[in-house]
């Protein structure tokens, strides 16, 4: 993947010196003020990944609490589940960084910060396919499993917690790891309303120097590299798992 | 709660149970006493496993009662959760946890269901294994282990909850045939010792040798209830014979 890749990342910089419009200056690492903006849109990184992070762990919290409901032969607890995921899934998730940011606080009458709107916003988002995948991951468990439990008294909670999470979670480990993937794109949204990651660097980056073309080349590059170390982790577990289950 | 038999540790009234429109029991009734051993038998589809199921509500039936050693089933947790305790369960498809190691298998249940200590589950556990000839295998995983080990150690998860009562659902059916008196041996000296066993099975040898009661079902009812040499021999109904003529000379 990699090698494939990067013949590619090298023609970007290249043409842009054949074709002579390109500015590199403002990022060359090798003169004071280029560092300087480098640093400053690489500083970006940092809530970029704990914004995400936050985020993701919150919305798998989240995520389990709705998809258990969602699982009961209580008609009431199933409907509440439907209707979390089909509401939250139709809100864009621009429009709940707006509301939570702008709108709750008058109707909460509390302040709440950039970085925690974001977070709320982007875990409640995420959260109704969180909820999705742990159903679709639970439902995959073989009913005998259950049945075992329940042989040796083992109460729901129990079960849940030692017999039938712990497979779960194997099996949806990929597609959590999508998510996480999906959660660092979404984050660039958050800038919006002034969170200093990595989009809103380069953007205020841009205002000063002019230089939009060279700097949101950089600011795809960083998403870039950083979504293709987060996927090769998710691919690193994945194989391990599988071996896990072959011996 | 009938007390006409003192000593019945299961008791099973007119118990009826529906899927849907469809009834799987008609109205079973069935005494078990304290160490009897019954084995069941009747064709496919005839609502053994259902029977079976009920006594520890693994299945819900609507009509009837079923009393486990002086405790009905009356839909709440609590006198679910004290049967339960009572009752051990193997299936057929073993139903082992297949991401826990053998012991942490056996000490699931005495840990969290019996309050045990993790030291004193483990020691149990050992015990067990010892009982159903496995010591060796408990860092092992279920899928290290062939079907005939995987269904022993199963047998050894219920007993660790040092159960009144053991009800088996064709434990040996989906055993390669080299497999299944390993596990038979390990149910006969179950038997041996004095437990109450109720198995589903059609390993008719192992009935022979350790049935006290034989009951044969069809189309979800008890239809012959007699001791094995009477229920060999001489089976009242047709039904019955039929079946033993299909199943001993096939
Ligand atoms: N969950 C269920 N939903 C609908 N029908 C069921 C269900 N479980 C069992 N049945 C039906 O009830 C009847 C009795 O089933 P049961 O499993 O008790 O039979 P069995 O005697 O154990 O048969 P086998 O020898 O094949 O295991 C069958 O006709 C079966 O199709
Ligand atoms: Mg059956």
């Amino acid at each position: 993947m990699f090698k494939k890749l990067f013949p590619l990342l090298l023609l970007v910089p290249l043409s842009g010196c054949a074709g002579g419009n390109w500015g590199w200056y403002v990022v060359d690492p090798t003169t004071t003020s280029g560092y300087n903006n480098v640093w400053f849109l690489l500083t970006g990184l940092y809530y970029t990944v704990l914004l995400s992070v936050t985020a993701i762990v919150i919305s798998i919290v989240i995520g389990l609490l709705v998809a258990l409901p969602g699982l009961s032969t209580n008609k009431y607890l199933r409907g509440f589940n439907r209707v979390y995921v089909e509401f939250v899934r139709a809100v864009p998730i621009l429009v709940l960084i707006l509301w939570v940011y702008y709108g709750l606080p008058q109707l909460a009458g509390i302040a709440i910060g950039v970085f925690w709107a974001g977070v709320i916003a982007l875990a409640l988002s995420d959260s109704a396919f969180e909820a999705e995948i742990f159903r679709a991951g639970i439902q995959s468990i073989d009913k005998g499993q259950y049945e075992a439990s329940h042989s040796i008294s083992l109460n729901y909670y129990d079960t849940m917690r030692f017999v039938i999470l712990p497979q779960a979670i194997r099996r949806i480990l990929p597609a959590l790891g999508n998510q996480l993937v999906y959660m660092l794109k979404m984050s660039s949204l958050v800038s919006v309303i002034g969170m200093q990651e990595l989009t809103r660097k380069a953007n205020e980056l841009v205002v000063t120097e002019y230089r939009p073309l060279e700097i949101y080349t950089i600011l795809v590059l960083e998403y870039l590299v950083l979504i293709l170390i987060v996927s090769a982790g998710v691919r690193w577990l994945e194989r391990r798992m599988q071996t896990d289950e072959r011996n | 709660m009938t007390k006409n038999d003192q000593t019945a540790l299961i008791e099973i009234e007119s118990v009826s149970k529906f899927f849907g429109s469809f009834q799987a029991l008609k109205s079973v009734s069935l005494n078990v006493t304290k160490g009897e051993r019954v084995v069941v038998c009747g064709p496919s589809g005839s609502g053994k496993s259902t029977l079976i199921r009920c006594i520890n509500q693994l299945e819900q039936h609507e009509e009837g009662d079923i009393t486990v050693d002086g405790i009905t089933h009356d839909g709440a947790a609590k006198s679910l959760n004290a049967i339960r305790q009572k009752v051990g369960m193997v299936f057929q498809q073993f139903n082992l946890f297949p991401h826990l190691s053998v012991l942490d298998n056996l000490t699931l249940g005495p840990v969290r269901a019996r309050g045990m200590s993790k030291a004193d589950a483990e020691k149990l556990a050992m015990q067990y294994l010892e009982r159903v000839r496995i010591p060796e295998q408990s860092d092992k995983f279920p899928r290290q282990l062939s079907g005939g080990q995987q269904q022993r150690v199963a047998i050894a998860r219920s007993l660790c909850m040092e159960p009144q009562i053991m009800l088996f659902d064709e434990p040996t059916s989906a055993l390669d045939p080299e497999m299944i008196n390993e596990v038979l041996d390990v149910m006969t000296e179950l038997a041996s010792s004095g437990m109450t066993m109720i198995v589903v099975t059609h390993e008719m040898g192992f009935a022979r040798r350790v049935a006290d009661t034989m009951v044969f079902m069809d189309h979800g009812e008890i239809v012959e209830v007699a001791p094995p040499e009477k229920f060999f021999k001489q089976p009242d109904s047709a039904r019955c014979q039929d079946f033993l003529q299909k199943i001993l000379h096939h």
